[in-house]
Formats: structure tokens, sequence, C-alpha cells
């Protein structure tokens, strides 16, 4: 009754990065304020979706390159996970817009890309629950999914870059690792993004277990 | 009578800000506007939401034996 090491190492780097996050000194900027700390916990839930989502194109590739449903199921269960972390960090990204940006939602390349991309990503389970036929879901399915990642990395990592927006490192804005993530920074934002990623997963295995745990109860 | 008078003052003493200012209290919780609470609060909500999800990564354990 052991805990796997990297599920370890995630609720440490988390609870560093919250302990840290909060009480470490950051960067005096106007506007932001106090709420450049929301770095550590909005940002953060990018970058877990990013690698679910990724996560999730790889077991559609291969599933296609076998026909292996477990990877279908896999898929799956990364991508919902992926987007139940899109959604927290559409949230979190509304509140921080509303004090400094002044607004829940502004018409920011990045905001609409991230809406496009949870809808692309919510028709892909409309699409898996339409098809009847098993095998043609799980085909289907696989396919639009590689898709939607192509679309997401648009969405989210190419165009916000090629027009004006709010969000530092597009249209010219600097990016971290100019004057906005100094080096005290880094110490707490490398290690949170490391720790979502790996609860992130920890959450998808757990509904990936839990899925099969049913679909084996079904055969039986 | 006697012993009513003294127990007025003994608490009349005790909530003096003079007397109080004295006692030692746990200062870090206290100190940079109390944001030592707020950490501790989140930590452990996280803690907990953690505990949690270990419980049903067990549970799921012991279903898949």
């Amino acid at each position: 009754m052991q805990l796997k090491w990297w599920k370890i190492l995630g609720i440490i780097l988390v609870l560093y990065s919250i302990i840290a996050g909060l009480l470490m000194p950051v960067p005096k900027l106007n506007i932001l304020n106090e709420t450049i700390r929301n770095l550590y916990f909005h940002v953060t839930m990018w970058f877990s979706m990013i690698v679910l989502m990724f996560s999730s194109m790889k077991q559609s590739l291969q599933f296609l390159n076998g026909f292996d449903k477990i990877r279908d199921l896999k898929a799956e269960t990364y991508a919902s996970t992926g987007i139940f972390m899109g959604l927290l960090g559409l949230t979190t990204g509304m509140i921080w817009a509303q004090f400094t940006w002044g607004t829940f939602w502004v018409n920011d390349p990045k905001l609409n890309g991230t809406a496009v991309t949870l809808l692309i990503y919510l028709a892909y389970f409309i699409l898996r629950n339409s098809i009847e036929n098993e095998d043609s879901k799980a085909r289907v399915s696989a396919i639009y999914n590689i898709i939607a990642f192509v679309m997401m990395i648009v969405f989210i990592g190419i165009l916000p870059r090629m027009t004006d927006s709010l969000h530092p490192g597009n249209g010219g804005n600097p990016a971290f690792g100019n004057y906005d993530l100094d080096s005290n920074m880094r110490m707490v934002f490398y290690p949170a993004v490391i720790g979502w990623i790996l609860i992130g997963s920890w959450i998808a295995q757990l509904r990936f277990r839990i899925k099969l745990l049913e679909i084996n109860k079904e055969n039986i | 009578m006697k012993h009513s008078i003294s127990t007025i003052l003994f608490y009349l003493l005790m909530t003096n800000p003079v007397f109080a200012n004295n006692i030692e209290m746990a200062y870090i919780m206290r100190s940079n506007g109390k944001i030592y609470v707020v950490v501790a609060v989140i930590a452990i909500i996280f803690i907990g939401l953690m505990a949690y999800l270990y419980r049903i990564d067990q549970r799921v354990k012991k279903l898949e034996k």
C-alpha cells in the first residue's frame, strides 16, 4: 500500500509552491502588485493541461498503430482531465483579469484561443458519445483527437504570438525570462509546473483505472 | 464580598492592555499582516485534498486485486 514516488513528488512540489509562492519576495510591478503570485497557480494549470492533452494525443497515435482499446480509453481520460485543468485555468484567469485588466473577459487572442480549444475538446466528447459502434468510435475519435491537439497548439501557441496580446510573451511583449520573472520566481514557478503536471497525471490515471474497473465489471 | 472584589480586580488587571502586552504570543502567525495564517489554511486544504486523492487511489488499488 505505497504511493508511487512521482505522486509523492507532485504533492511535495505543489505544497512547496503554495508556501513559497505566498511568502517569497516577488518583483514590485504596477497594476499587478501581489497578483503576480497568481503565476504559480494560474499559469501552471495551462502547463498541466497542455501536457495532459499531449499525452492524450500520444495515446491516440499509439491506438491507431495497433488498435489497442486500452490506448483509446487512456486518450479519453487524459483529455477529460486536461479539460478540467483548462476550465480551472480559465476561471482563475478571469478573476485575475477582472482585477488587473478591468473585465472578466477581454478580446485577447489568447483568451479566445483557449475558449475555442476547450470547445474543440468538448466536441471530442460529443463525437465519442454520438457513435454507437465501438470500433469506429475509437478510430474516429482518435483521429479527431490528433487534429484537436494540433488546433490547440495553433490557437494558444501560435496565433496569440502573431497579434497583439495582453499576455506576456505575445505580440512582441517580452515573455517570462525578462523583467517579469526573476530568479526568485523561477525557483517557485518551475517546481510548481512540474508538481501540477504530476498531480494532473495522477488524477487522469485514477480516472482511467476506475473506467477500466467499470468495463471489466460489465464484461463479467 | 471580599472574594468578589478580588476577582473583579483580577479580571480588570488581566484585561488591562498594559498587562496584556507582556503576555508572550506566537508572533510568527501574527507578523507580516497575518499572511502565515492564509498560507496555513491553503496548505491544509491542499493536504486534505491530496489525502482524499490518496484514499481514492488505495480503494481503486483494492478493487483491482
